[in-house]
């Protein structure tokens, strides 16, 4: 009964690799090799864009930044732990809503089904603001809850931006690894019943890692994505690097300067990030060299 | 207790109620996708065929559009887009004699939005190109069509079937890359949201109305891609 359903559910779901090539349209997953840096055309590029790096330091206004220095990389640390925390919650959210559309009971995955059609069906700006504008304004009317230890916490933006960017996450990333579980070949899952493995150690060592490979160049996409909508909560004013940038553009009155320097400070950490997840999908022993 | 804390007639069309607003709103956001998506196919064609047919220097240089565009942050982008593009024409009228210009928001919403989705849509219509048999594309070459005429002729409809899922994808993220333009101050359907619970302090109901517009978007959306998709593939054999 059990490996029926398993049986049919592969053919059925495995239609995601069209959701997979707008991921590679919309974040950065590759970088360039520094071979083919040397060809001739390349060099003479490469020429006119430190001559255009040159005339931006040259000609544009730099003189704030030692001032502000410091604020910038407290600001990157946040947005880095933003990023960080809220990828590794989502993804502990997203594996079990995963799991349930793949092998749950219809009362358990249409709920979840139905969540990461809202949450990518709506705007995050929009979630992100209906969590800290909508249930901030709620929370003070009951009084259980401003008595309660979490109170602190709660007059806080940070956590509403934490659980904002949790939940797009773990809808988006819950599709992926819906696609990721069905698609683990199903002679493994069968091999390790017949093995004696219990569920869950069945779980934990075959069908997890081998989904989490699977899984791993969208989830490289995703984390890009995922980085580049944490700038939004500085719209519920958290302190992350866009918003030391904003309250530097205030201060200053420059216009370009602090938004080049937040725009090359987003591709450093995006090509750190891809860096990153290639060093860790090189280290997966694969049969296909 | 909870029915009594709802005030429907504050989604009333008329003027005490906001309704219109948010509908208003919403308009707006559906001309700036609209626009927006449009004016990224038009650079997306260009860059898909400028990075597969152009020369080196072009290729790169549109190696660096798409490469900067999915590694910075749309609201970076808008930011920058939105000054630059204003900053830049307004001197540029000034340079021609016609003093400042007032440049619409809705027009500089287009822009920054198309901006972005060319980029995107470059990579999904090269891959969709690559996807074609190169076969059909000498074939046509071999006829002596010109570069153009088979652009038009084979490239472009036989690559249609392959890009659909990923240009509808777009579309989804377009329609949602709007509310970013909330942040320089468009009024478009999440900013108006918010004013309007701002105004009202019914935040709740503000925000989750403005989700459910949001949501029967993309559904519209989806079940018109649906039935275009059907006929776009109905070349294809059953699979």
């Amino acid at each position: 009964m059990k490996g029926e359903r398993g049986a049919s559910a592969p053919e059925a779901r495995v239609t995601l690799p069209p959701e997979e090539s707008t991921l590679d349209a919309t974040a950065l997953t590759s970088l360039p090799r520094g071979r083919a840096l040397l060809e001739p055309h390349r060099i003479a590029l490469m020429a006119v864009a430190a001559g255009i790096v040159f005339c931006a330091a040259w000609f544009m206004r730099w003189d704030w930044l030692p001032q502000y220095a410091g604020a910038i990389a407290s600001g990157v640390g946040v947005t880095l732990l933003m990023l960080v925390s809220t990828s590794l919650l989502g993804f502990f959210f997203a594996v079990p809503i995963a799991l349930v559309q793949v092998t749950g009971p219809w009362w358990l995955s249409l709920p979840a089904q139905g969540f990461c059609t809202v949450i990518r069906g709506t705007p995050l700006l929009l979630q992100l603001w209906l969590l800290y504008y909508g249930l901030g304004s709620l929370f003070p009317q009951f009084p259980e809850i401003r008595q309660s230890f979490l109170w602190p916490y709660l007059r806080e933006a940070w956590p509403y931006g934490v659980a904002a960017l949790t939940l797009s996450f773990a809808a988006y990333e819950g599709e992926v690894m819906r696609g990721a579980f069905a698609g683990v070949p199903r002679g493994e899952l069968e091999a390790a019943r017949a093995y004696g493995m219990s569920r869950w150690k069945l779980f934990w060592r075959i069908w997890l890692p081998r989904a989490v490979h699977r899984a791993l160049p969208t989830l490289n996409g995703e984390t890009v994505l995922q980085l580049k909508a944490t700038p939004l909560v500085a719209t519920i004013t958290v302190i992350d690097v866009y918003a030391v940038i904003s309250k530097i553009r205030q201060v200053t009155y420059l216009t370009y300067e602090p938004l080049l320097l937040l725009a090359l400070i987003y591709l450093i950490l995006t090509a750190l990030l891809v860096a990153a997840f290639r060093y860790f999908e090189k280290r997966i022993p694969t049969r296909s060299a | 207790m909870a029915a009594d804390m709802i005030n429907w007639s504050l989604l009333a069309l008329e003027p005490p109620g906001w309704g219109g607003v948010l509908l208003a709103g919403l308009m707006n956001s559906i001309k700036i996708a609209l626009g927006g998506y449009s004016l990224g196919l038009v650079l997306g064609t260009g860059g898909a065929f400028g990075k597969l047919y152009g020369g080196p220097v072009l290729r790169d240089l549109m190696e660096v559009y798409t490469t900067v565009v999915r590694a910075v942050p749309e609201l970076v982008l808008i930011l920058l887009l939105y000054y630059a593009g204003t900053d830049l024409l307004n001197r540029v009228s000034a340079a021609l004699g016609y003093g400042s210009v007032d440049i619409s928001g809705l027009a500089a919403g287009i822009f920054v939005i198309g901006v972005v989705q060319g980029a995107y849509s470059t990579e999904v219509l090269r891959g969709a190109i690559l996807a074609v048999p190169a076969g059909q594309i000498e074939a046509a070459r071999a006829f002596g069509m010109s570069p153009l005429m088979i652009m038009r002729r084979v490239t472009l409809p036989a690559m249609l079937p392959h890009a659909l899922p990923g240009l509808s994808n777009l579309w989804l993220i377009c329609t949602k890359d709007t509310a970013l333009l909330a942040v320089v101050g468009f009024s478009e359907l999440t900013l108006v949201t918010r004013q309007a619970a701002g105004t009202t302090k019914a935040y709740m109901l503000f925000f989750c109305a403005a989700g459910v517009l949001y949501l029967l978007l993309t559904l519209v959306s989806s079940l018109i891609i649906r039935v275009i998709e059907a006929r776009a593939r109905r070349g294809w054999a059953a699979r």
